[in-house]
This record gives structure tokens, sequence and C-alpha cells, in this order.
């Protein structure tokens, strides 16, 4: 990435308001809805977080999908991606990029710093599920407290599906969930955990059901080695999510530009390799289930 | 054993030079394929400790923060094409253990799961860990368990100098064999190519070199009964020892021959000197009551009464005393020594002696002569012998034959005779009775010239041979003679 946010984002903090005005103007001069691509890619891009949420390594998909993003915005799109969403969720916090595809539990953690902008549709609702995975090598795992004493893996601490949900589960069954593995990893990536599952390293893991199914349909050879033993009950997919400090039009512009993506005859392309109908607008009380787990796990434990 | 032994040296030679070569091409191919399983082996742990260094320092990181899936996607990651020489089917064991000596990340996590003592496993693993030093060594280690043909590569995980743990890296040593058996192959494919040209060649050469022993011999089996075909074998001529054999071979063969010729000319000699003297015994006993009889045959025709039938009794008793007497005579050769000297023109008398004879058989007589003096050498003896051979020449002749007569002096002194015609040759059975008395074969003739001829030659100390072949039949006289003072 040749323009790091993390580099210059102390500068561009102050000067915010002042461009957006500026570009505001500009498009009122010039009377179109919405500005020349070629004008507005001289200007500080737009910046995108995103997370493992989905299958964020797929680069030429998201060249195409950054392409039709910048045709709608009238303007650049730059995808941040890094390691864990920590780091993701603090480059957002810290204005240092604009917008992100979060997981819902950082969401409702950080919700009166963020604004929610728009929820992916995957089978016709926004919601999708916390799958409990084994390594089907070994058919005696069949529920969750088969896993005891064993090596766990979860994707991501600020993941719901693969870590607040599973510790969630141990948790309503009785047991400690610091103390319930014999040993537990990070890998980082839903998709690594089907790998760490697969190949034998964990006997079992928590993913998000919806990269699940993906990988299922695209690389049916990756999720051959696992074995869905337990799925959540349904959970505010994850959502793209803003700033509040972003100006209210770049954030409806946005927002638009995914409500409308179905609509788009490319959009629905790009819909279709993520394999979900659409975007809609969602009530905040969509997470109000992963808000009550997350502080249900909060409470002091005896 | 003994039919090896007996076996000819056509089959000796080329075998053994075939073994030779299959020989030196096995131990060749041998040596160097144990060259390069060493090799292997040495290139195997040389890649390991350098892989076991590499895996050490970019463990460091995970292992220091805990980061299992880290330490797996690292260890996934080794491919076995960093591993040269090991099949495709086995790839190393690569292990990380922590200080306590825990399976932190193994690249076969279902075997040796995490969290395991490595102590308390079972298998190589297990027996590799009894004999690793732990504790205090910074050095990598390298330990071969034997009953699985594993080796061993420990590396330890240091930072700071603090020890962090071990990398283990297991290496089936047989999965190199996958490998080298294909090595073998190809040895074993290429030497098969090499022999298909090499084996060939030498057969060819071996074969050779038997040859010329296996041609003498073959000649040499000849020997003694058929001399003349031993000599008359193709033998080979070289400067090399066989060269020398046949050389030697040949010798002994020209020397055998000689042997063989003398021995038979001894033979007939002595034949002849026995028949000479029983003859001359025979004549001398039969001479003296002859000469009785004859003289008392005269005595009765002077004196005696002239009756007709007694006198007509009387005359056959003389005349077949008188044959008795001559046939005598003639086996009794003696020479007399006081005689003339042979002239030139003893030559030309012989000439006429025999014109007669030769005009009736329609054959021509050619003398050819370097006689210009008188030689000391008595006349009567010498045109006894000319005139008894060219007799039988020309009775041996056929119409219109060539009878080629030759004398010459030769400067050692010698007087030579040839009487040569090109009627058919002597038949060999006949040979050595030739010089007998009454050998003869042909109707005609009593058989006694040949036998005056042989026994006035050897008084005179000469020699007589015979020539005859097809075509040609020469009798060759040599007598020796003596300047006088």
């Amino acid at each position: 990435m040749k323009n790091d946010p993390a580099i210059n984002t102390d500068m561009a903090a102050a000067p915010f308001s002042r461009r957006t005005a500026l570009k505001a103007l500009f498009a009122q001069a010039v009377g179109l809805s919405f500005p020349l691509p070629g004008h507005s890619s001289v200007d500080a891009p737009l910046r995108i977080g995103l997370t493992p949420v989905f299958l964020d390594d797929q680069i030429g998909f998201l060249t195409h999908w950054r392409e039709w993003l910048e045709r709608k915005l009238g303007q650049r799109v730059q995808f941040v991606q890094r390691g864990s969403y920590r780091e993701v969720i603090e480059l957002l916090r810290t204005s240092k990029i604009d917008f992100a595809w979060l997981c819902g539990y950082p969401y409702v953690r950080y919700r009166d710093e963020l604004r929610l902008v728009a929820v992916p549709l995957w089978r016709g609702e926004p919601t999708y599920y916390s799958y409990l995975i084994v390594d089907r090598s070994q058919p005696q795992l069949r529920r969750l407290t088969n896993l005891r004493r064993k090596v766990f893996a979860y994707s991501d601490p600020d993941s719901n599906s693969g870590f607040l949900y599973p510790q969630y589960a141990i948790a309503q069954s009785g047991e400690n969930p610091a103390k319930f593995f014999a040993r537990t990893f990070f890998t980082w990536a839903h998709r690594k955990v089907i790998e760490a599952v697969a190949a034998g390293l964990a006997a079992g893991g928590a993913v998000d059901g919806y990269v699940w199914e993906m990988l299922a349909e695209i690389h049916p050879q990756l999720v051959q080695g696992t074995q869905i033993i337990e799925r959540s009950p349904p959970f505010g997919f994850p959502p793209f999510v803003a700033n509040k400090n972003i100006p209210e039009a770049l954030e409806t512009r946005f927002r638009t530009a995914l409500l409308n993506m179905a609509d788009d005859a490319n959009g629905a392309q790009l819909l279709r390799l993520l394999r979900l109908d659409g975007f809609t607008t969602a009530d905040d009380t969509l997470y109000d289930s992963i808000a009550w787990m997350a502080a249900y796990l909060n409470l002091p434990r005896t | 054993m003994k039919p090896l032994t007996n076996l000819s040296l056509r089959w000796k030679i080329p075998l053994r030079v075939m073994f030779a070569v299959l020989g030196t091409a096995f131990l060749i191919t041998t040596a160097l394929l144990v060259k390069d399983y060493e090799e292997m082996r040495a290139n195997l742990e040389r890649n390991a400790r350098s892989l076991g260094s590499l895996l050490a320092n970019t463990l460091i990181s995970p292992v220091l923060h805990d980061d299992v899936w880290r330490a797996f996607e690292i260890l996934r990651s080794v491919r076995i094409e960093e591993v040269p020489a090991m099949s495709d089917a086995a790839s190393p064991l690569l292990l990380v253990i922590d200080k306590e000596r825990r399976i932190f990340v193994a690249n076969e996590p279902r075997r040796y799961p995490l969290g395991a003592l490595v102590d308390e496993l079972r298998g190589d693993v297990g027996q590799m860990a009894k004999q690793v030093k732990w504790e205090g060594n910074a050095q990598q280690q390298s330990i071969t368990v034997p009953e699985s043909n594993t080796l061993f590569v420990i590396s330890p995980l240091v930072t700071d100098g603090e020890a962090l743990g071990h990398v283990v890296l297991g290496y089936a040593t047989t999965a190199i064999l996958p490998h080298y058996r294909e090595l073998v192959l190809r040895a074993f494919w290429i030497t098969c190519l090499a022999m298909l040209f090499i084996l060939p060649v030498s057969w060819i050469w071996a074969r050779r070199t038997a040859e010329p022993l296996l041609a003498l011999a073959s000649a040499m089996r000849h020997v003694p009964d058929r001399l003349t075909e031993a000599e008359q074998a193709a033998l080979p001529e070289s400067g090399d020892e066989i060269g020398q054999l046949s050389a030697a071979f040949r010798r002994m063969i020209a020397e055998l021959k000689l042997k063989q010729e003398l021995e038979e000319q001894m033979v007939v000699s002595e034949r002849l000197a026995a028949i000479g003297r029983l003859t001359a015994g025979i004549a001398h006993e039969i001479n003296n009551p002859l000469g009785g009889m004859l003289t008392a045959v005269k005595t009765w025709q002077k004196h005696g009464e002239h009756d007709p039938i007694a006198a007509q009794t009387v005359s056959l008793l003389e005349r077949g005393l008188t044959q008795i007497r001559n046939t005598v005579a003639a086996l009794l050769v003696e020479t007399k020594l006081q005689d003339r000297s042979l002239e030139p023109a003893d030559l030309e008398d012989i000439y006429l002696l025999v014109e007669g004879e030769v005009h009736a058989r329609h054959v021509t007589l050619q003398i050819d002569s370097n006689l210009s003096a008188p030689l000391p050498l008595p006349a009567t003896p010498i045109r006894q012998i000319l005139l008894n051979l060219i007799l039988n020449a020309i009775a041996a002749s056929p119409p219109n034959g060539i009878i080629a007569v030759a004398v010459q002096c030769t400067e050692s002194r010698h007087l030579l005779l040839s009487v040569c015609n090109d009627g058919d040759p002597i038949p060999e059975n006949q040979m050595a009775y030739l010089f007998e008395p009454f050998a003869t074969q042909r109707k005609e003739g009593h058989g006694l010239g040949l036998w005056v001829v042989y026994q006035l030659v050897k008084q005179l100390n000469g020699g007589l041979s015979v020539e005859s072949h097809s075509g040609r039949t020469c009798f060759l006289v040599e007598i020796p003679y003596a300047l006088p003072d």
C-alpha cells in the first residue's frame, strides 16, 4: 500500500471538514449528482478497513470491488487490511480510516464511537451463525462438551462467531471458558481456523458460518476435513460501520452505494461473488444479543 | 571344474574377458553408487542442519508470542523441494518443543498433539528425546535412531541468551531410498548400454586373441603323421610370443620332415647295401662253379666227340651258362679303377648309341653339356650311367616327348648329370624300391638298369636322387672328382 493511512492520518484529521466542504461546493457548481472520478481521485482516498469477516484474501475480487466503489462514489477508495480485528478497530476509532467492515462484537463494544452504515443480507437475512467445527477424523467429538481438555482454535479475540459465542456457550454449560480447553490459539482468520481443524492441529474450532459455507462452495477440499457439530442462534451479520466523526454526507453516499449495489449489474455480480444478497439498513438492536453475551462473560466468576 | 578346464581357448579367452569386463563394470558402478549414497546421506544431514537453524531463527517470534498458528504455518511452508534427494512422499517431521519439553507445534499434529511431553512419546521421537542433551546446549545436535532409520537434527531456539525451546527435524533416511533406487536403476541401464557396446567389441577382440593359438593348436594336431599339412597351415606371422612360437613350430616341422626323409633314405640305402652284399656273395658263389662249367663246356667242344645231338645239347648248356654269367656280371657291378678319363666325345658316342631308339619312339633328345676338357673320372661307368638313365627316360617318355639331358662340371669339382623326361610320374609306392634289382613294373627289360646305375654311383662316391612330379621326372646324379696333381 503506497499511502499508509497510519502515517498521514495525523495531518488528515484536522483539514477534514474543509475538504468535505470543498467537495460539496464543487458538486454544486458542476451540477452533477456525483463528482467526476478524475477530479476526486486527486483527493485523499476514502479509506475502508476490511477484516476477515469475509474472505478478504481474494485480491482480484477486492480490486474489482474497489473500482466499482470508486465509480459509484466518484472518489478514490483504499482498502485497509490488518493482521487482526483490533488493529482495524483502532484505526477506525482514531479516525485513520473512515469505514470498516467489522464484526458485531467490536461494534457493540464501541457503539458510541461508531455508526452503523449497512448490514449485508445473507440468504435473505441480515444474520449469520457461529459454527462449532471439529476434526472430521475424530468422530467421537459430537458436541461441545466432548472438546473438554482438547486443543481449540479461535479465529480472533474480537470476533463474535470465532471467540465470543463459543466462550459464551462454554460458560452456559457451566464451565469456565478459560480452563475448559487444554490449549487454545488464535489463527486471526476464520479460514485458517478451518485449516487448523482440518490439519488436526486443533480438535475443534469456532468459525463464521458465512465464511464456512462460502468456502464449502468455492474450496470444498478445505472444509472436507471439518465437521459442523453445533450451530449458534442467528446473530447480526458483521456490519459496515463508520467513524462517528465523518461527515454525514459521506456516510450517506457510501450507504447509498452499498444499498443500491444489488440493483446495479456490476454490483450484483460482485455480490454474487461474495455470496451476499445485498445490503440493508438495520436497527442497532440487531446486535443486542452479542452485547448481552459480552456482558454475561464479563460478570465476575467464581 | 573339469569341463571348464578342458574348454577350448576359443571360448575360454572371450569368457574370461567378458567376466573381467562385467566384473569391472560391476565394481566401478558399485563404488560410485556407494559414494553417491554417502554423499546423499551427508547432504541430507547438511540440509537438515541448515534448515534447522533457519527454522529456529524464524520460529523465535511465534514461540515468544505463543502464536501456535503462525508457527504451524511456518512449519507447513517447509516444502519438500527444499530437501533435495528426498522422495516426494516423505516429508521431514518438524517439531517445535518448548522449555518444558512439551510439543509447542508439529507439522503432523495428529501424531504429535500440542502439549504432549516428548519424553513420554512412544516411537523414535521418544527414543530421540532420551538421547538429546536438552539443557545448556546451544549447539545443534544430530541423533540417529537406528530402529526407524531416522535422523533427527535438534536446533535450539535461543533469543537473547534465553532458551525458548528446540526445533526438531526428523528425516527418515529410508526416504532417500526411492531416489537412490532411481539412481541405481539409471546406473544399471547406463552400464547395460555401455556393455552393449563394450561386450561385442571385447568378444571379437578376445576371439582374435585366441585365433592364432587355435591355428597353432590345429597345425600341431597334424604332427607327426601329416607333416606336409602342418607345414602348409596358415600360422600367425607376428613378433609376439605366438609369432615366435609359430616360427619355432615351423622350424620343428622342417627338421622333422628332414629327419623323416633322411630316415627313409637311410632305410632305402641300407636295404640296397644289403641287397648289394647279398648279390655280391651269391654272384661269387655262382661265378666259381660257373667258370668251371663254362671251361668244361669249352673243353668238350674242343676235344669231345662230335655227336650232333650232344653238340646241340652242350651248345644249349653253353648259352644258358653264358646268360647266367651275364646276369651275375650285371648284378655284380664292378668299376675298373684303371680306365681312361671322360671326354666330351663320350657324350657324342652316347647320342649315337641311343639314336635308333630315339627315332623308333619318336622322342626328342636334348643333350646340354659344358664339358670342354677331359675329366679325371672313369669314362666307362659314366657312360653306362648316362646310357641306362637315357634308355629308361626314352621308355618312360610318351610319343613326341622331350628328354632333356644335362652334363655339368661345377666349380666345387662335381660332375652333375640330370636326365629328365615328361612322362607319367613314378608312382609313390615304387619310389622306395626304385633302385632295387628286378623292381621294374615294365614288361620289357630285366629291371637291372637302375640297380647298375646305383651301384656305379655308389662306387664313385656319388649321390643319386629322383624328383618325380606330374609331367616331369628327373634323375640327378652328382659325382665328385679330384684334379690330378
